[in-house]
């Protein structure tokens, strides 16, 4: 497994994400500044860290989703690699076309930064085969702009093609927009491509991975993507 | 040239940003506020004075970058 952290002008989570790597996945991930052309040889997965990229100016995202690395991780991603975004990695994905739809202020304005429950919607793909589908897992979300939307149309699509990866779910597992942290559409939490090798999600895995610092919900993103690139 | 580029949400996006100011509009006695809806507004400053060229140029700045076309809709006004 030879995973790449994009490091864009204010990421912030970008230790975090080579954290989770190293002691989950057992990689030694390489962070790659965004002025660069071209991902190390070699490459399989690219994480897209969380942060504030460009101060969130413009919109967020929209700027890094015009960085130079990006051609590359656009390239890498129609040759089927594996590309992970989280949070603001999640924003970049959707501005810059690898994702549809966009991540708007959350409906009730606020920064959001609490634990809420994620339910895995499908247990068959690179990135969530270590869980069980309807799974419920807890995972810290910290983001103002995490609102899910898109057209009428994009909606049915993605929603036809079982391409949502988590929603935000009630601990009966039931989903219930109104309750969720940011308002997002049908409790979005996080979708996937077409061919479900990139994931864009708001909530933070790589921060619930070790047992000194609270639940370990997380590892299992790590450990599907560990299972996923050893076997390729 | 002068160009004005004014960036909105599509009317159909939901804008609580607007809505928020809408309300303290309201609270500070404003007197016949409707609706608020926030959009964006760029001045820009382009080389020559090729008002087509001009307008293609911005076309793409809006599309690659300055705009979102998934909530977001835009238009240009020159300055005389």
């Amino acid at each position: 497994m030879k995973p790449a952290v994009i490091l864009f002008p204010g990421s912030n989570r970008e230790q975090d994400a080579v954290r989770a790597l190293r002691l989950v996945s057992g990689a030694k991930p390489q962070v790659v500044w965004h002025a660069e052309h071209e991902l190390p040889k070699g490459t399989d997965l690219v994480v897209l860290p969380g942060g504030f990229s460009y101060g969130d100016y413009l919109r967020c995202g929209a700027i890094a989703a015009r960085a130079n690395i990006m051609e590359a991780v656009r390239a890498h991603a129609a040759r089927g690699g594996l590309v992970l975004g989280i949070c603001n990695g999640f924003q970049i994905l959707c501005e810059a076309g690898l994702l549809p739809g966009v991540l708007v202020r959350n409906a009730r304005l606020r920064f959001v930064c609490r634990e809420v429950l994620l339910r895995v919607e499908r247990a068959d793909t690179p990135f969530t085969k270590a869980y069980r589908k309807g799974e419920l897992i807890r995972i810290p979300v910290a983001h103002g702009e995490g609102n899910y939307t898109a057209d009428e149309a994009t909606i049915a699509r993605i929603e036809g093609e079982g391409r949502v990866a988590f929603r935000y779910a009630r601990p009966d597992s039931r989903i219930d927009e109104t309750d969720g942290p940011n308002g997002a559409i049908n409790g979005i939490a996080g979708i996937y491509s077409e061919k479900f090798n990139v994931l864009g999600m708001m909530p933070h895995p790589e921060n619930y991975i070790e047992p000194e610092i609270g639940p370990t919900d997380g590892r299992g993103l790590f450990e599907s993507l560990a299972g996923a690139l050893k076997a390729a | 040239m002068k160009a004005r580029v004014i960036v909105t949400l599509k009317s159909a996006v939901l804008d609580p940003q607007g809505k928020a100011i809408e309300g303290a509009l309201r609270s500070l006695g404003v007197a016949g506020v409707q609706s608020v809806r926030q959009g964006k507004v760029f001045d820009v400053e382009l080389a020559g004075n090729d008002r087509a060229a001009a307008e293609g140029a911005l076309k793409e700045a809006c599309d690659k970058l300055l705009a979102n076309t998934v909530i977001e809709t835009y238009k240009v006004e020159f300055a005389e």
